[in-house]
This record gives C-alpha cells, structure tokens and sequence, in this order.
C-alpha cells in the first residue's frame, strides 16, 4: 500500500481533488436546485406541485449511471461536445437535487403550519413569510440530513469513472492495472474516500445529537 | 423515424428482457443476502458485546461511506489477488450484499432504537430472558417500523445494480449498451427504454414502501416512528 501512495500519490491526489471539486459544484447547483423543486412542492398552486412531484420521481427512481451516461452518450452526439467530468457532473447535480429536494421538503414539513399561518396574518405574502420565516427555520431541520446528502454525493461522484472524468475512482483503475496490484490499490483509494466522507459522517452524527 | 422504431424490434426487446433478468436476479440474491445479515449486525451493533459491537458498529461506518463502485472492484478485481476469483455475477452480489448489509443494519440499529426503553423492562420482568425479550418483544415492533426504511434501501439497490455493468455483469444496462453500441441511431431510444424500464420497476417498490407506511401508519404515532427509523438510519 505504501509503495502505491509512494509511486502514484501525484495521481492519487489529483483524483481526489477532481472527486471533491466534482462534488462541491455538484452540492452547490442540486442545492439550489433541490430548494427550488422543493418549495414548488409545497405552494399553493397545484401544476407547480405536480410539476415538482414529477421532476423529483422521475429522477429518484432512474439509476444515477442511466442519467449520466445519458450526458456522456447523447448530448455530445447530437447537441455539444461535453468531457466527461462536466456530464458527469451534470449527471449528479440531476440526480442529488431530487434526494434535496425530498429532505428539504421534509424540513419545510416539520415547520408547525402555524408560523405560516401568523406570518401571513400579519400581512407577509406567502413568498415573504417563506423567505423569512418557514426557510430559516426549515434549514436549521436539515442541516445534517443534508450533511448525509452530501456524503451521498461524494460517494456517487465515482460515477466519473464510467465517463472518464479523472476522479479518485478513475485514477485507482488506471494504477491498478499499472501497478498489477489492484487490491493495495484499491485499499488505497478505499482510504482516500473515508478520509472524505468518515470525518462529515462523524461530525453529522454529532450535530444531530446537539440539536436534538 | 423508421430506424428508431427499428430498435424496439423483437430481438432488441428479448435482449434488454434478458438482461432485466440478471438484474433482477442479482437485486433479489443481494436483498436476501443483505437483509439476514443486515438484521445480525444490526442487533449485534445494538445489544452491546464487549469488543464486538464496537468493531462491527466501526466496520459499518467504514463500508456505509465508501463508494459501491469501489467495493464492486474490489471483489473483482481485488479478491483474485489473494485467489479468490468470483464470476461477475457472485462478485456483484458480494459487493451488493456488503453494501447493504451494512446500510440495512444501520436501520435495524434505529428500528431497535426506536422502540420504549420500558418495553425491554416489561418484558424482562415478566421473567422472558434478555433474547427472548428481544425476539418476541423488541423486534417484531421494530421490524414493523424499520419497513419503510428498507423498502426505500432495496430501491436504491435496484438501482444501483447498473453500476456492476463496469466489471460487465450482462445486466439491462450493459445490455443496452450493446444494442447502441451497434447502431448509434438507437442511443436514445435504448435510453428511454433504459429509464422507463427501472422507474417502472423502482417506482412500483416506492409506491409499495408509501402504501406499508400507510398501513403502519394508520396510527399517527406508527407514521412519525417510522419516519424517525428513516432518518435516523441515515447517520
């Protein structure tokens, strides 16, 4: 394992920085993604909600590598030549911001329906007291569950490596079979993941329990 | 137009049924797989075994946030290293197994924790042993709560099936990828099929997953439970 941090760490590095520059774009576009479809969820309007409901379906239940290899086959067949890591990472902005929105949605769900109520009877409209009432309160909610989403998302950016995106998951494969050791190796990516993802999960777990 | 309609043609529609095949069989095998040991763990990481738990309870945290990708390679390519060599369908039900099994015994753990303290307590003190308690008392109530949780867990399994076309598991979709491999006029309509064939089949097993939710939670109380399960789960 060693020998392969020694050899490989330049390629492994970069794997890794891909990984979370990857994800970190991928978290800040399904956030906002994510809050809008789940907003639109709960106004009054009743197409908006469908429309919602559709768009947050469609793409839980379709398989992250359908969607991505969608961007990496058809786009650049037929409308614009993209690389791999930005349809992979569009792949993944699809995907997390329809598991964001369910979880944000949840958080707006669990505001008491009264804040809503006293905001709006005392002469907010409905998008102000969402604004400054309802959100503010929902975030603090989902804080960890979004935490949790995005630990989702650092894992799932592996998808990369269907579509050549240089991440961690592609660089172990190629020093795999440079190296002939694919099971150090894979221990070493292996290592390189938890160091993401195992602290977030840690610290998560603990903000849960202080604000519960 | 002609030639898109041509990719729905009998043989195409037989090739991608063949490779629902395997995918199903390979989501079943894992489904079984993980929810027994999915269950032992989690009751392990529960009941507090001096040693034990502590190191099971640290081995799932280290598989729940690990890729699948890399433990699907892993168990391909990894394992023949030190002689073990499965075919891609054993490798790929590994892997899922492990996988799961550790995401289903971090709900079996909330299931069981989601259950009153006083329940254990009463059920102790009209003389059951602490197994017994366990058995006929905690984890029936548990389980019942838990349900929602796993069906939404076995969802993302279906799912996540897909990625084992990398170590080419001839599933739906590495099938798929053969067909428009051959005529890339049939890239989007193998797409479509691709999409509508696992939002069938996963969307059924959510509607199934609200419809159990529904029932547990004919009680407002089972409902919240259960919610709490799912969420705690994902810590």
């Amino acid at each position: 394992m060693i020998s392969i941090f020694q050899n490989y760490g330049g390629a492994l590095l970069y794997g890794l920085g891909q990984t979370l520059l990857c994800s970190i774009i991928a978290l800040v576009f399904a956030l906002i993604i994510g809050s809008g479809f789940a907003i639109l969820e709960v106004v009054p309007n009743k197409f908006f909600r469908v429309i919602a409901k559709i768009y947050i379906e469609v793409f839980r239940n379709i398989p992250l590598l359908v969607i991505t290899m969608f961007f990496y086959v058809v786009i650049p067949m037929y409308i614009v030549e993209i690389s791999g890591f930005v349809s992979g990472t569009i792949g993944l902005i699809l995907y997390s911001s329809a598991f964001i929105a369910e979880t944000v949605r949840s958080g707006i769900q669990s505001v008491d329906p009264g804040q809503m109520e006293g905001a709006r009877s005392t002469g907010l409209s409905f998008w102000q007291s969402m604004r400054y009432i309802v959100l503010p309160q929902a975030f603090r909610y989902v804080i960890p569950p979004l935490g949790n989403q995005f630990i989702n998302l650092v894992k799932n950016s592996s998808v990369l490596a269907f579509v050549a995106g240089f991440d961690l998951m592609y660089q172990g494969n190629v020093i795999a079979s440079d190296s002939l050791q694919s099971m150090s190796t894979y221990l070493c990516v292996g290592v390189l993941y938890l160091i993401l993802t195992l602290p977030l999960s840690y610290y998560m777990r603990y903000l849960e329990k202080k604000l519960a | 137009m002609l030639t898109i309609l041509g990719a729905y043609s009998w043989i195409n529609i037989r090739f991608l049924l063949e490779g629902a095949w395997v995918t199903i069989l390979v989501s079943v095998l894992s489904i079984i797989l993980s929810y027994i040991f999915g269950l032992i763990l989690g009751v392990i990481r529960y009941v507090q075994i001096k040693y034990v738990s502590a190191i099971v309870g640290f081995l799932i945290d280290i598989i729940r946030n690990l890729p699948l990708i890399l433990i699907i390679f892993f168990t391909y390519f990894g394992l023949p290293n030190i002689g073990f060599k499965p075919d891609p369908i054993w490798a790929s039900v590994i892997a899922m197994a492990v996988f799961e099994s550790a995401m289903v015994a971090e709900i079996v753990r909330a299931g069981i924790n989601s259950i009153p303290v006083g329940q254990m307590e009463g059920a102790r003190s009209t003389g059951m042993s602490y197994w017994q308690a366990l058995r006929y008392i905690i984890l029936p109530q548990a389980v019942k709560n838990m349900i929602p949780a796993i069906v939404s867990q076995f969802i993302s399994l279906v799912k996540d099936t897909s990625l084992a076309t990398i170590i080419v598991l001839p599933d739906l979709m590495n099938h798929a990828q053969i067909i428009y491999g051959q005529n890339t006029n049939y890239t989007i309509p193998m797409f479509l099929a691709l999409a509508v064939m696992y939002f069938i089949v996963c969307y059924s097993l959510s509607l199934l997953s609200q419809y159990l939710e529904h029932r547990i939670g004919s009680s407002k109380k089972g409902a919240d439970e259960a919610e709490i399960v799912a969420q705690e789960a994902q810590r």
